[in-house]
């Protein structure tokens, strides 16, 4: 425990002058510094030598040679009063460091309230444009899209695998952010879909090719085609990492 | 390091004693608490904590600023705003960190002033007084590289000036100039540069300073007031105490300058509109744009008085305002500790120190007594020299004349003069300021649209906005002859007296159309009166042709109004259908309108007046902004209205397409 020096005072022993900011430390077990040996207990005394503060620690037996002179007057402090001063400085000094750091916090905590653009269809090409041979074709999502404070007008936002099979007039969405942790899926050829970054393999409609580091199939996108062939692709982002496909906030 | 470690109490306290026992902590916070004040605590010993908790506050605040803040030409003002307008808690963060940075500008000259009255810069401490120098010319460079960051018009301006002033240096000035502006050019470079020195350099190198600062502070120990009279305290608590409430009292001061105006607003029922509580943003930096309300942030105001006393004298002028001077005082001052130990060298620092102070206080007092002279100003009193000031641009023998011959009278009204160019310059000054709040309420606003700021930056964004634009196009290119000005304004008539063209306010609607139909007004100077058409048949048809009850009934002006208001795309929606038919059947007409002008295939021929179709409209104005003599305006009939869209061969034209737009867009009010 921190002690007022002025209190330590009392301690002082019998007929002997103390200044008054030092502190009796009774020998007991101390490690030294180095050899990790223990000292001896031997009592000790600190001195607080004032205005130069760095504090002096001697062997109790030395004490006598510490000249009355030392000893200087201080304020006498009443215990009560001290208390109150002190829990007035932690509570002044909390107050006013609060709220530098709230306002800090309350500003750093913003991004929690921002939602991403809501799932939307946005067109993305014409069906004469996805040919009828069942290989996934890649396609650029084109959105308008605000990034804090800057708007971009117009912009591919992410990219998506279109597919359909002879004379169908059915198309296949996939989104090419990987169920694993989100790396572009890339097409290997024509025979497969290949992550490059833990190499999950999908088949060419999305399935898993066991074993994978994937914990599920490629996600699937909800899409339209319009009545002139214009294809639709209902953007959104999954968690990824588990085995549920669940919309990320 | 008081209490025997015997390994008993709670778990608490046997963690405190561990780690007593290996770093010595205890020891540590003693030595940092228990320090002596000799005397007792005292209330003016505070100024360095509330300096150390000011800096902190700094530091804690630009550290969450930092996660928000981009430094770049395109992005630094854009997340500015962001961090002020859209953030939870921007505006409050941001103030707190702006006006912080001014109270620690206020709180170091009441440390300095504290030291140098109580002598405590002598001997030992004179190091740690030089340090204290330091630290504060240091805080000064935060004070300035951090004004530039949100790269506003007041931020960009102040600080070209100040790095202009950097490069009147002898010989190594314009490269000085050049490293600090990161180039020859303000712009990426200058902010990217001035962050990492307003966040990296200066507050590490502070931190190094206030660091030994400190240590020697503790090493000399506290500076005692003499003579000490009282008993000797301790810091903590009886002076932490008195520091502490001392922190809470500036922290509060800068809160209420932040939310008082908040709760005004408030208490007056009025919504607060958070994104403009606590600091200030300009408008976005513009080089192509006049700023006249730059003025530095109010503490350097004396510096930029005091350089107007060497006005005149050139770049050797600004070298002795900006640099010699300056430089001298701080030398002066880091000789204070050496002339401390002269016998009157004590007094003679703590009179220099205030009588540096007091110019500077009279300084800044004459720099705002300039700005803002017209709102104390006994306008009344200089009323009849500011008439004679207006009428005679000052010149004495034209006042001479103006009183009739009167000597005394002149001079007396000469001797006014001046006074009367004060109050202009600080009207001037003042109608700056609110254009230049006027920009940066709409730059905010054009921001927080949902599409958000164009990636090339808000300055694009303000560029092509013809609310803030408009009017600025028309005052350069137009103002010279047409007025802006709504006719039932109380200052109508002095300004139409002016002009020269017609009067273009609400041009395109159907009051506009009214006037022109007026026999009163058409001649007058709202229209025709001061062109060269004031003979012309427009006028004439309307004074004479069209008072001819039997041809033109009431009826029938009224639809052809209502027709050429619907025509700009001003029409009345309530007008009735019929009405505006009937009008354009009469704008058509060849026994009417269209017997001189061309209406949509009415098969008139361009040439003898304005084609009416589309009249008003967006197309129709930038057609004529951009060349009046084409046939589908005024031909060879054009009075003196240069074509503004048009140029010589190899040679650009006035104003750009764009521009031209503009000026349509805003005389349309379209924005
Ligand atoms: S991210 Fe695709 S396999 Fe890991």
């Amino acid at each position: 425990m921190l002690r007022e020096p002025a209190l330590l005072a009392s301690e002082a022993r019998d007929g002997e002058a103390q200044p008054a900011w030092s502190e009796r430390r009774p020998g007991g077990p101390k490690r030294t510094s180095g050899d990790g040996a223990w000292a001896a207990p031997s009592p000790q005394l600190t001195f607080y030598f004032l205005p130069n503060s760095r504090p002096v620690t001697i062997p109790e037996s030395a004490a006598s040679s510490v000249t009355e002179s030392i000893a200087m007057r201080i304020e006498p402090s009443d215990s009560r009063r001290g208390f109150l001063a002190k829990v007035a400085a932690v509570a002044c000094g909390g107050i006013a460091t609060l709220a530098p750091v709230a306002a800090g916090v309350w500003a750093f905590l913003d991004p929690l309230r921002r939602k991403g653009a809501a799932a939307a269809f946005l067109p993305v090409t014409d069906l004469a444009a996805i040919p009828d041979d069942g290989v996934p074709r890649q396609f650029a999502v084109i959105a308008d899209r605000v990034d804090a404070w800057t708007g971009f007008p117009r912009e591919p936002i992410g990219a998506v695998y279109l597919r359909r099979d002879k004379g169908s007039r059915e198309v296949e969405a996939l989104t090419a952010t990987c169920p694993h942790a989100g790396c572009f899926i890339e097409l290997e050829g024509t025979r497969c879909f290949r992550c490059p970054c833990h190499n999950s393999t999908f088949t060419l409609d999305g399935g898993i090719v066991q074993p994978s580091p994937s914990p599920r199939p490629m996600d699937a996108l909800e899409c339209r085609v319009g009545e002139n062939g214009e294809v639709a692709v209902k953007w959104e982002n999954f968690r990824t990492g588990i085995a549920a496909k669940e919309a990320s906030i | 390091m008081s209490q025997p470690s015997d390994g008993r109490g709670g778990p608490l306290r046997r963690l405190a004693d561990f780690l007593d026992d290996r770093t010595g902590w205890r020891g540590l916070v003693h030595e940092a608490l228990y320090e002596r004040v000799p005397g007792g605590a005292r209330w003016r010993y505070v100024w360095g904590s509330t300096l150390v908790f000011a800096f902190m506050t700094q530091v804690i605040t630009g550290l969450f600023l930092w996660a928000s803040y981009s430094a770049s030409a395109q992005t630094a003002w854009e997340s500015v705003w962001y961090i002020q307008h859209e953030m939870s808690g921007g505006w409050l963060l941001r103030g707190i960190h702006h006006f912080m940075a001014q109270a620690m500008v206020v709180l170091l000259a009441l440390h300095l002033l504290q030291v140098v009255i109580d002598g405590a810069y002598k001997a030992p401490r004179e190091v740690n007084f030089w340090l204290g120098l330091v630290l504060m010319m240091l805080v000064l460079g935060m004070a300035l590289t951090g004004y530039l960051l949100p790269w506003d018009q007041k931020g960009y301006w102040a600080t070209r000036v100040a790095t202009n002033l950097a490069g009147i240096v002898p010989v190594i000035g314009p490269s000085l100039q050049k490293l600090v502006v990161g180039g020859p050019d303000y712009g990426h470079q200058t902010l990217t540069r001035f962050f990492a020195l307003h966040a990296g350099f200066l507050p590490a190198t502070l931190v190094l300073f206030l660091v030994v600062h400190l240590a020697l502070f503790r090493k000399h120990g506290l500076h005692a007031r003499q003579p000490i009279t009282r008993p000797d305290g301790m810091f903590w608590p009886d002076q932490l105490l008195k520091d502490v409430v001392a922190m809470l009292a500036v922290m509060a001061v800068v809160l209420g300058v932040i939310l008082v105006p908040a709760a005004r607003t408030m208490l007056a029922g009025g919504e607060v509109d958070w994104g403009h509580a606590g600091a200030e943003l300009g408008a976005p930096a513009d080089p192509s744009q006049p700023y006249a309300a730059a003025r530095p942030e109010w503490y350097f105001l004396f510096l930029f008085q005091f350089l107007k006393v060497f006005e005149g004298w050139g770049a050797t002028g600004e070298f002795l305002g900006a640099i010699l001077v300056p430089g001298l005082i701080m030398g002066v001052m880091f000789l204070m500790p050496i002339l401390g130990n002269w016998k009157l060298g004590h007094r003679f620092n703590v009179a220099f120190t205030l009588g540096i102070m007091a110019g500077v206080a009279v300084l800044t007092g004459l720099a705002l007594d300039e700005d803002y002279y017209s709102l104390w100003a006994d306008k009344a009193k200089v009323a009849e020299a500011a008439k004679l000031f207006d009428e005679t641009g000052g010149d004495e023998a034209k006042l001479l004349a103006a009183v009739g011959g009167d000597q005394a009278k002149a001079a007396a009204i000469a001797g006014q003069f001046h006074t009367v160019e004060k109050i202009r310059r600080s009207e001037a000054f003042l109608a700056a300021v609110k254009t230049a709040r006027a920009d940066a309420a709409r730059a905010a606003e054009l921001a927080g649209r949902p599409e958000r700021i164009p990636p090339g930056g808000a300055l694009e964004l303000v560029r092509r906005d013809p609310l803030s634009q408009g009017p600025r196009l028309f005052a350069q290119h137009c103002a010279s002859c047409h007025a802006h000005v709504d006719p039932a304004a109380p200052e109508a008539a002095t300004i139409l007296a002016k002009s020269s063209a017609a009067n273009l306010h609400a041009f395109g609607t159907a009051a506009w159309m009214k006037g022109l139909l007026d026999p009163d007004q058409v001649a007058g100077p709202a229209y025709f009166g001061n062109t060269a058409h004031k003979d012309g048949d427009m006028v004439s048809f309307v004074q004479n042709d069209l008072q001819d009850a039997d041809s033109w009934k009431p009826a029938d002006i009224e639809a052809v109004i209502a027709a050429m208001a619907a025509e700009a795309g001003h029409g009345d929606p309530q007008a009735p259908a019929a009405t505006v038919a009937r009008g354009r059947e009469l704008v058509a007409s060849d026994e009417r309108c269209g017997s001189c002008h061309r209406f949509r295939d009415n098969g008139t021929d361009l040439g003898t007046a304005c084609d009416l179709t589309g009249w008003g409209g967006r197309e129709w104005l930038v057609g004529i902004i951009a060349d009046p003599t084409h046939e589908r305006f005024y031909g060879d009939t054009n009075d003196r209205m240069p074509s503004f869209g048009k140029a010589a061969e190899g040679s650009v034209p006035r104003l750009t397409n764009e521009q031209i737009g503009l000026i349509a867009d805003w005389l349309r009010g379209e924005w």
